[in-house]
């Protein structure tokens, strides 16, 4: 299998197999998806490693401590939000005896193609005191993992590994390396290790501040931190930044001194190395200015430096081969100088047929016969209504917060207050605020916008099938005659109107499940079945 | 040797299919290949941008930098003169000539091929109607490989062979629209 074309998603995810893991959880999100379709299409040829998708990122972390509590290797894959969920999980087990290796495989998402925020998931590396690795090309994102599970179960601790949208969605040929085995199942030796009581957690984290004493270390002596002398310019690039400079190198009229980060905690010895030979530090990081806020704390020397805290790169969006020339001291590259057109955008829409069009046209409808209302929304395909020409969905926040501000909103006084949610994320973060609605019998149309699949990312399987929602909605204790089901077809949109009338008006929890396939899905199922 | 290119259309035109195509020539003749790709909220209809960058060394990164683009191929008129900035001085822009209208202000498409025309090196080809012609209306993209085929620094043979590998699993008809297609737009 040598010579493979593949995304940084997917060698990831070969290295994760062939660093001998046995199994792997993640919740889909662009662009961390295509890690677990590719272990799930190695599950399916050859048996194993399990490979699960999980109702949302805290199970599936939680699932993965499971695995490693049993001495087996495990991957946890998840998109930089992703991490906000399951971060409970993953900064208590940082205190844990770590058996079976467990490497979360996280990809932010700069520049926002397809996510709500640009956060950068070193610092939750930091937070909890665990090691993280950065590669900077699908071959590193392969080799890495083989790392990343040997220090994880050197010092017991979990390890993160840091993909960008760039490198996950980027293609190139890689050489693959001797598979190791798995782990055979074996208990750890001291649960004590694993019961975060107040007592047994101080010990705990005793212990995982002398761990984080290696983890420095290692990162002093790990090749994948190298530093290299030149100029009296001082250079330090982690992530892509690296591959910006070197498409840039050339045209430089001398080469810097130059320190690359690719594992983390950052080597502060080196750093100070770097700075006592140089007059100026310039910095190319991929993400938040995460090592430059921490620079001035190492330096204690008057030194320029010089990066996006200083206005010298732009502190918003991806880096790329041109916007880090003026720091590296290059002017722009020419382009073709023709009278350009001015072109209209063209933003991403739902698909022709889909069925949250139709679901939003006659609430669109009922909104505009009502004196005030609100309608909150959730991460999805269906938050592509927000945009014209539908513009139904006013909040957008993070996934599942449509049924909970619907219910502030509702108890705040608003009237005429809908949340309109996707089954997948009903699933991964509704359910809780559902029982809250319940419980205080908070008035919320709730629109549950079924289409039997995970569409955003590419149709995953949502965990739960369309009929068995009316039984848990109907189990958390939504009253019968106020669960209506209906098919959004343009057919059907007098009557769709009447059922979303009628449960505005009701004073109390409303679940309307609007069911209808994803389009694309049926497509993909027909292919499938050709 | 080195050949960057910027492949773009709509989300769903297929432009995925053509840097796989392109790519996989390029592997066969033992280029080096790196490919950039759009997937998920980015793709849904909307606007949809590829990097792709062929070599013989080591190739530093996943983008290619503006003015750096030895080829922009579209699948379409107005996304072909939206990345005009990564073009060369001397760089050719080949387009499918209609257009995928899908907003309510698609521009005129005469003001469209005007535009395109008056660079140095474009060319605007009929890429529906050969693709009929072909009887795939599905492989107007492959056509464009077809167009693009005398400018790429890849053998016709290496395009055919990537081609044959890439639609191996849907069948002997479709393998055969699709070098049809090819041929097509080769000798347009």
């Amino acid at each position: 299998m040598n010579n493979l074309a593949l995304l940084g998603d997917e060698a990831l995810a070969l290295g994760a197999v062939d660093a001998g893991i046995s199994a792997a959880y993640g919740y889909p999100g662009t662009p961390s998806t295509e890690i677990m379709e590719y272990l799930q299409r190695i599950e399916q040829q050859k048996g194993k490693p399990l490979a699960r998708w999980s109702a949302n990122e805290k199970a599936a972390y939680e699932e993965a401590l499971g695995t490693s509590v049993f001495g087996k290797r495990v991957l946890v894959t998840m998109k930089h939000v992703g991490l906000n969920v399951a971060a409970d999980a993953f900064v208590n087990s940082s205190l844990l005896d770590i058996q079976g290796g467990l490497v979360l495989a996280i990809a932010d998402d700069p520049g926002m193609h397809s996510s709500q925020n640009e956060q950068d998931s070193r610092f939750y590396s930091e937070f909890a005191h665990v090691p993280c690795f950065e590669p900077t090309s699908q071959q590193e994102a392969y080799d890495m993992m083989a790392q990343a599970f040997d220090l994880s179960e050197e010092l017991h601790v979990p390890v993160m590994v840091r993909l960008v949208t760039r490198l996950s969605h980027s293609r190139a040929a890689i050489e693959v390396k001797p598979a190791r085995t798995e782990n055979p199942g074996k208990k750890a030796p001291d649960m004590k290790q694993w019961m975060l009581l107040p007592a047994m957690a101080r010990k705990q984290w005793h212990q995982l501040l002398q761990k984080e004493k290696k983890m420095a270390a290692y990162g002093e002596t790990t090749p994948w931190n190298p530093l290299t002398r030149g100029s009296r310019t001082g250079l330090i690039t982690t992530g892509l930044g690296l591959n910006y400079y070197k498409e840039n190198m050339a045209e430089m009229e001398e080469i810097p001194s130059h320190l690359h980060i690719g594992y983390y905690p950052f080597p502060e010895n080196k750093i100070r190395e770097l700075a006592s030979n140089c007059d100026e530090i310039l910095l190319l990081e991929e993400g938040d200015a995460f090592v430059e806020k921490r620079l001035r704390a190492i330096l204690t020397q008057n030194i320029t430096i010089k990066g996006k805290l200083s206005g010298d790169l732009p502190r918003e969006g991806e880096l790329n081969p041109d916007n880090v020339r003026g720091i590296l001291g290059l002017a722009p590259r020419e382009t073709l100088s023709v009278e350009k057109m001015e072109l209209p955008g063209r933003p991403p829409q739902l698909c022709k047929g889909c069925p949250h069009t139709d679901t939003y046209l006659f609430i669109k409808e009922v909104v505009a016969e009502r004196k005030e209302s609100l309608v909150t929304s959730d991460i999805g395909c269906y938050a592509l209504g927000a945009l014209p020409p539908l513009m139904v969905p006013e909040t957008i926040v993070c996934m599942g917060a449509s049924i909970t501000m619907a219910k502030g909103a509702a108890e705040a006084g608003m009237e005429n207050v809908m949340a309109v949610i996707g089954d997948s994320t009903f699933l991964h973060s509704g359910l809780t605020g559902l029982v809250d609605c319940v419980s205080d019998n908070a008035p919320v149309t709730i629109i549950i916008v079924d289409n039997s699949t995970v569409g955003m990312t590419g149709g995953q399987e949502t965990r739960l099938e369309s009929h068995r929602f009316p039984p848990v909605v109907e189990g958390l204790g939504v009253l019968k005659e106020h669960i209506r089901l209906l098919n959004p077809l343009s057919k059907y949109h007098e009557e769709n109107k009447k059922v979303l009338r009628e449960e505005l008006d009701f004073q109390g929890v409303s679940v309307i499940i609007a069911v209808r396939e994803c389009i694309e899905w049926l497509r993909k199922q027909k292919k499938g079945a050709k | 040797m080195k050949y960057d290119i910027i492949l773009c259309g709509v989300g769903g035109q297929g432009v995925l299919s053509v840097a796989a195509a392109i790519a996989t020539a390029s592997s066969i003749e033992g280029l080096k290949v790196r490919q950039s790709e759009v997937h998920g909220m980015a793709q849904r209809g909307g606007a949809v941008l590829s990097h792709l960058r062929i070599s013989d060394a080591e190739i530093p990164g996943d983008l290619v930098p503006k003015g750096s683009a030895d080829l922009i191929l579209s699948m379409e008129p107005l996304e072909s003169l939206r990345y005009l900035d990564y073009l060369k001085p001397n760089g050719s822009l080949i387009t499918g000539g209609d257009p995928y209208d899908n907003i309510p202000n698609y521009p005129e498409i005469e003001g469209l091929h005007e535009s395109i025309d008056r660079l140095p090196k474009s060319r605007i080809i009929p890429a529906k109607e050969l693709a009929r012609q072909a009887k795939n209306p599905k492989a107007s993209n492959m056509v464009l490989v077809g167009a693009a085929s005398s400018t790429l620094p890849l053998k016709m043979e290496s395009l055919k062979k990537a081609i044959e590998l890439l639609f191996q699993r849907k069948g002997k008809e479709i393998i055969e629209k699709n070098l049809h297609a090819l041929d097509l737009g080769a000798n347009s």
